[in-house]
């Protein structure tokens, strides 16, 4: 048996041959040039066609203006409502046992199975005029349908999974044992949150709250239905950005493309930087 | 503190954890609860810290009813299985935590904080090692941390599940031996609880056969293996 000589191999196990290496990873990088770059690339050299000063003034217009104002508003509020909310179901959903768990994790994706037309649609039918809840808020003077009040609930529907369904594989994963161990050194259950849950969440919290935040500012299937598209008062920047288009007005309707596309991208590179300033800690925090 | 258990039984749902159980502890014994698992012991180790309420029965210490005293109020030093620590913190802070969690009139000043966690790490003979993130620490280190941040609280008694456990059979020989003496310098009524008989008889004054949610016997080590009251105790303890 012994002197049955095997052919050394030379290279590790884990690598391919090299035709094969290079045909995958060119064909990566083929993809990640047209599926993501070519598109951004044509959004902001659209916008540039007339150069910078006809793409800034047509930032500048009152429309355009308010429809900036009104997109960063919305996301204002709705993001830390979702925090909260996310935060909420996850530390229940992950932390405790009750009847009717099962059917929580379901509702809560429900978002993301319900097209966001619908959705619209459905707060349309509740809260509209026809509706005895619609006519009830009508007859006391708030506007729900058609009016700020409406987008943000449409957006907080839509938007509604993406910290919980960050942050329950997280905690999850974390199991209960860290709170129970807070808890027998004395801490109440606040401090208990504050000091050893939400620390332990921080990085799962910010990817959600950032995938939220994209979400909020980019939704346009709902907020367009339940907005009514009031030029100046209920158009969000990508109902603007629809209705420019539909104008003919393409040189506007990118540069406000392009705003709303750089909004994402300083969130991105935001966290990037934050992970990048926090990198010691974060691997030496991290479980093996 | 002694502590007293009068016919404590935990339902889980429809799942009976455990059946009527009694048994006393004196004060300053180091006690270990012995079974198989599903026997009961960690539901009866978790209903003495607080972090489960029996079903029915009672629990008193120094003869006082303390069934539905919270977990906080107990000061029962807990080790957890796979120690708990918080990853997010440096050793030192997670011995500190107990201290710092304390209401402000109780709380200590931060230099006698100090004082505290440094004479602890002394006592679990790691001096050096309170600026390392748990990760960075081997099993065992991590268990001894774990014991200290229990001993932090100055705890009334010390609770401890499967303290060795994951730990190779070396170090665990280590550590029992470690477990011991600072039960000895503390003189806390202890609790293990542990499936290896071996631990068991070799470090407890007394041990608790559990079974199926009942206790099967309790007795000196010698007197469990030489008169063992049932055939599981029998087939157990000298398996």
């Amino acid at each position: 048996m012994s002197d049955i000589a095997y052919p050394v191999r030379a290279n590790p196990v884990t690598t391919e041959p090299r035709l094969a290496r290079y045909i995958l990873i060119g064909t990566v990088v083929v993809l990640i040039a047209i599926l993501l770059f070519a598109p951004l690339i044509a959004v902001f050299s659209e916008a540039l066609r007339e150069g910078w000063s006809a793409a800034i003034s047509s930032l500048s217009e009152p429309d355009a203006r308010s429809a900036i104002q009104l997109t960063l508003l919305v996301a204002a509020v709705v993001v830390p409502l979702n925090a909260v909310f996310g935060i909420a179901a996850a530390w229940a959903i992950t932390k405790f046992d009750f009847r009717g768990k099962a059917f929580l994790i379901t509702l809560i994706d429900l978002p993301f199975s319900v097209s966001p037309v619908v959705a619209g649609l459905a707060l349309v039918l509740l809260f509209g005029s026809n509706s005895a809840l619609g006519a009830w808020f009508i007859a006391h003077d708030m506007k729900i349908v058609f009016a700020l009040p409406g987008i943000l609930l449409a957006t907080m529907f839509v938007t509604f999974p993406f910290v919980a369904r960050e942050l329950i594989p997280v905690m999850m994963e974390q199991g209960r044992a860290e709170e129970e161990a807070a808890l027998t050194l004395g801490a109440s259950g606040w401090r208990t949150f504050f000091t050893v849950t939400l620390p332990n969440i921080r990085w799962a919290l910010l990817y959600g709250v950032l995938l939220c935040n994209a979400r909020a500012m980019g939704e346009f299937g709902a907020v367009a239905v339940i907005s009514g598209k009031i030029r100046g008062e209920t158009t969000t920047m990508p109902i603007m950005i629809e209705m420019l288009y539909n104008e003919y007005l393409s040189v506007a309707a990118f540069s406000l493309a392009a705003a709303l596309a750089m909004l994402a991208l300083v969130t991105l590179l935001l966290k990037s930087l934050l992970e990048w300033r926090y990198a010691d800690l974060l691997s030496a925090t991290r479980r093996h | 503190m002694f502590v007293e258990i009068e016919e404590i039984a935990k339902e889980f749902g429809a799942e009976r954890a455990l059946h009527p159980v009694s048994l006393s502890i004196p004060s300053g014994a180091l006690i270990a609860l012995l079974g198989p698992s599903g026997s009961g012991k960690t539901t009866l180790l978790r209903i003495l810290a607080g972090l489960e309420f029996p079903t029915s029965g009672r629990v008193l210490f120094n003869g006082e009813d303390a069934t539905g005293m919270s977990v906080q109020q107990r000061r029962a030093g807990f080790v957890f299985q796979h120690y708990a620590l918080f990853r997010h913190m440096t050793v030192f802070e997670n011995v500190a935590y107990g201290l710092r969690a304390r209401k402000r009139k109780e709380r200590p000043t931060d230099a006698e904080i100090g004082r505290r966690v440094n004479r602890l790490l002394d006592l679990i003979q790691l001096p050096d090692i309170g600026p390392r993130y748990p990760s960075q620490l081997s099993g065992g280190q991590r268990q001894r941390v774990a014991l200290a941040r229990a001993l932090a609280i100055e705890p009334r008694m010390l609770l401890l599940d499967e303290p060795f456990g994951a730990l190779d059979a070396k170090v665990r020989k280590e550590l029992r031996q470690g477990l011991r003496e600072i039960h000895d310098t503390t003189g806390l009524t202890t609790v293990f609880v542990t499936h290896d008989q071996e631990e068991a008889m070799e470090l407890a004054d007394l041990v608790v056969v559990m079974s199926m949610g009942r206790i099967e016997q309790v007795g000196r080590p010698g007197d469990i293996r030489a008169r063992p009251a049932s055939e599981f105790v029998r087939a157990f303890t000298t398996a």
